[in-house]
């Protein structure tokens, strides 16, 4: 069935696009945009669905660059099609998913195992993130060229920092010649091995050990000297300290090729979050101080960070329900991502074209996926925002299996209220008036 | 007056007006310990757990002796001889415990904030011995009795806490309360055990073993814990005997009437000479006498009692 979006604010940053105006889906691409698309003579009901949007942004689908979605493996924390589903309600019509699951995404047979999960779940576009190193042990490159053509559209041995800086200049150098990202995992692990949380005032408090800022700026310098010194990109996955953000900024200054993320916990909680020893509020890079917060929201203003992604990292409670130490590292953030992220809209640090921007255009872009983009002749892959929507987190209605939200019962306002995946309509959010 | 909380997890958030409540309540209670039928009758009935995921000889035993002297069943669990080593978890073991009715749980745990799982799951009074490097506060509140009836006084001292102030739950309890009451705190150590941003709790950072010592009042001196610190983290024993030992020769430094403090166990030769833990100036048997004066008074005071 084709579709007419009417009316609606369309904010498509690809083609500089923020204007009122209609969108015609033919066939499962973007048609026309043109004002007032009136349904021909020819067109019925069952041909021919026309969507009222007024008041409503309309948004290119939204691109989550980092997200693990646990399967295989880890199927009681996530599966691609519960991830999937999360994925939409989020409003991201694209995600691309790490490859630390059991077996490790390091071989053709991985890669393709998960593409085929997505299309079964036929929810949103799955982008299969290829390990970097076998195993993720560090010390082998996979084989990139087979796993390119298996459909994996990155490189990343996230969850584990690439500790030889050999092995991680090779990584860049072969990459880059094949026209994909590595996207690194900054932690140098000699400072960060027994840390819990940031190292600061509050870590002294509670007697925890901590993760000093400097072990993630240490491996941002290196990763770009690296790039620098091959003339290769480098993509720093979840940026959190400001010695990071004034890395990259320096470095895109002297013409580095080099792209950042964050992701929304990094610019709305601070270290003071883990008062109380809460388990959802322990992940890595851990929540650091106020300055940092600071930092990261000037990086996002002023263009330093180019995309934010949520680091979905769901776990059962047999992972958080235990003491501080022993609890894993993660957040879940899926479906919370987009509505903490609108708040910089409203506190005047992005313009709505340039949240839009840093989560869908720029990751698109940094991944090198066709997507990201409204323009006539594109998958049909578009977000219905409703940014005025006030709702509450309640964790235990999310699509997603993960309940390790710190996040909760928060009151929140904006949300995807419909999200178009290839022309089909994958989620609609209820009580949503369209 | 009574507590306003049902469990003792820490100090920080422990007002001040709770901490002479418990002090002068101790006081009072040591004379119990000197009796030649060491019991009385207030907590019959009430029955008390210790729960011991650390190994711990002196503060099991003072909460234990604590609670039978005032008549309380106890029963002791630790981690070797419990369903933990059956994979079961913390809330587990806790949700099952609860079952069994006890009235107060007793817990160290070598992970910080495992006290606080516990309190805010169970309905009994949960009394934190020790959660990691995060806080003791029954050693904090038996010191300050120690330094109290020794000094007659708490605020306007000069106490020096020396050594590896980066692990050490004693530490940030006994910052915490001796802030609380007034006194003047100086920290010192190798400075990586100076954990970050720790003047911010109000304390004196002194590098040099010699200036923090110099006139102090008090000088409770601190174990290297070998067993929590990373590896790499200090050349050797020798150097930090060396650097940062109570001695015969700095102790001259302090003042004329130093008491000298130490939570135990004591590493004789590291930190402390053993002449000094011996000497004249040495309270330390006296901290373990108070400890148990202390621990009953906290019984009390969770069990409802009143001052």
């Amino acid at each position: 069935m084709n579709v007419v979006l009417k009316g609606g604010r369309i904010v498509d940053p690809s083609q500089g696009m923020d204007a009122v105006s209609d969108i015609l889906i033919e066939k499962g691409k973007i048609s026309r945009i043109e004002r007032d698309i009136t349904p021909s003579k020819a067109d019925s009901k069952n041909t021919l669905r026309v969507i009222d949007l007024q008041g409503m942004i309309v948004s290119p689908g939204l691109v989550d660059m980092h997200v693990h979605l646990r399967e295989p493996g880890f199927e009681y924390k996530e599966t691609i099609r519960t991830g999937s589903e999360a994925a939409v309600a989020g409003g991201f019509t694209s995600i691309a998913c790490m490859a630390n699951t059991n077996p490790v995404n390091d071989n053709r047979s991985v890669t393709e195992f998960i593409l085929k999960q997505a299309r079964l779940a036929a929810t949103a576009n799955v982008f299969p993130v290829a390990a970097l190193s076998r195993g993720q042990a560090g010390e082998t490159l996979t084989e990139f060229g087979d796993l390119k053509s298996a459909g994996a559209v990155a490189f990343s041995d996230d969850g584990n920092p690439v500790t030889d800086s050999g092995l991680m200049r090779h990584a860049l150098e072969y990459a880059c010649s094949l026209d994909m990202p590595v996207l690194s995992h900054c932690e140098d692990r000699g400072l960060s091995s027994s840390g819990l949380m940031h190292e600061g005032f509050i870590s002294t408090e509670l007697g925890l050990p901590g993760i000093p800022a400097v072990a993630e700026d240490i491996m941002v310098l290196r990763d770009i000297a690296l790039a620098r010194f091959t003339g290769t990109r480098v993509h720093i996955a979840h940026v959190s300290t400001a010695g990071a953000v004034q890395a990259v900024r320096e470095a895109k200054a002297a013409g580095v090729h080099v792209t950042a993320e964050t992701a929304p916990h990094y610019f709305t909680l601070t270290d003071e979050a883990l008062r109380g020893f809460s388990t959802n509020c322990k992940m890595y890079p851990p929540l650091r101080g106020a300055e940092d917060v600071e930092a990261v929201k000037e990086g996002l203003s002023d263009g330093t960070i180019d995309a934010i992604a949520s680091d979905h990292a769901p776990h059962s409670s047999v992972e958080k329900d235990v003491e501080f130490a022993y609890a894993a590292n993660g957040i879940i953030g899926l479906e919370t991502s987009l509505a903490l992220s609108l708040k910089l809209v409203r506190d005047g640090i992005l313009t709505l074209p340039q949240l839009i921007e840093k989560m869908s255009t720029n990751p698109a872009h940094i991944l090198k996926i066709p997507k990201g983009s409204l323009t006539p002749g594109c998958d049909a892959d578009i977000t219905l925002i409703d940014i005025h929507k006030a709702w509450t987190v309640d964790a235990g209605t999310f699509r997603s299996k993960g309940l390790n939200c710190p996040f909760d019962g928060w009151n929140l306002i904006g949300k995807a209220i419909m999200a178009i995946v290839g022309g089909e309509v994958r989620y609609t959010d209820t009580g949503a008036a369209v | 007056m009574k507590l306003s909380s049902k469990d003792m997890l820490g100090i920080r958030d422990l007002p001040r007006e709770e901490i002479d409540l418990i002090l002068d309540t101790a006081a009072s209670f040591k004379e119990i310990s000197e009796r030649t039928i060491k019991k009385v009758p207030t907590l019959r009935g009430k029955t008390v757990i210790t729960l011991f995921f650390e190994a711990s000889t002196r503060t099991r035993t003072s909460f234990e002796i604590a609670a039978k002297r005032l008549s309380a069943d106890t029963i002791n669990i630790s981690a070797s001889t419990s369903s933990v080593v059956k994979g079961e978890t913390l809330i587990d073991t806790a949700r099952n415990l609860e079952s069994m009715n006890p009235d107060i749980i007793v817990i160290r745990h070598s992970a910080a904030g495992a006290a606080q799982i516990l309190a805010g799951l169970l309905k009994q009074s949960i009394i934190n011995a020790g959660d990691g490097a995060h806080e003791h506060p029954t050693q904090a509140l038996l010191d300050m009795l120690t330094i109290r009836e020794k000094k007659g006084r708490i605020e306007g001292l000069t106490v020096a806490i020396v050594g590896d102030i980066a692990h050490s739950r004693v530490a940030r309890s006994n910052i915490y309360g001796l802030i609380k009451m007034g006194a003047n705190v100086v920290i010192c150590g190798p400075a990586m055990m100076i954990p970050r941003g720790i003047e911010r709790m109000g304390v004196t950072v002194c590098c040099s073993m010699r200036d923090a010592i110099r006139n102090a009042d008090v000088v409770m001196m601190l174990r290297m814990q070998l067993e929590r610190q990373e590896k790499n983290l200090f050349p050797s024993l020798r150097e930090y005997a060396q650097q940062f030992s109570l001695n015969r020769d700095n102790i001259r430094l302090a003042k004329d009437d130093v008491i000298v403090m130490h939570p135990g166990p004591v590493n004789r030769g590291v930190e402390i000479a053993p002449d000094i833990a011996d000497g004249p100036s040495s309270v330390i048997l006296e901290q373990v006498a108070n400890g148990v004066a202390v621990r009953m008074a906290l019984l009390y005071l969770l069990s409802g009692g009143t001052k």
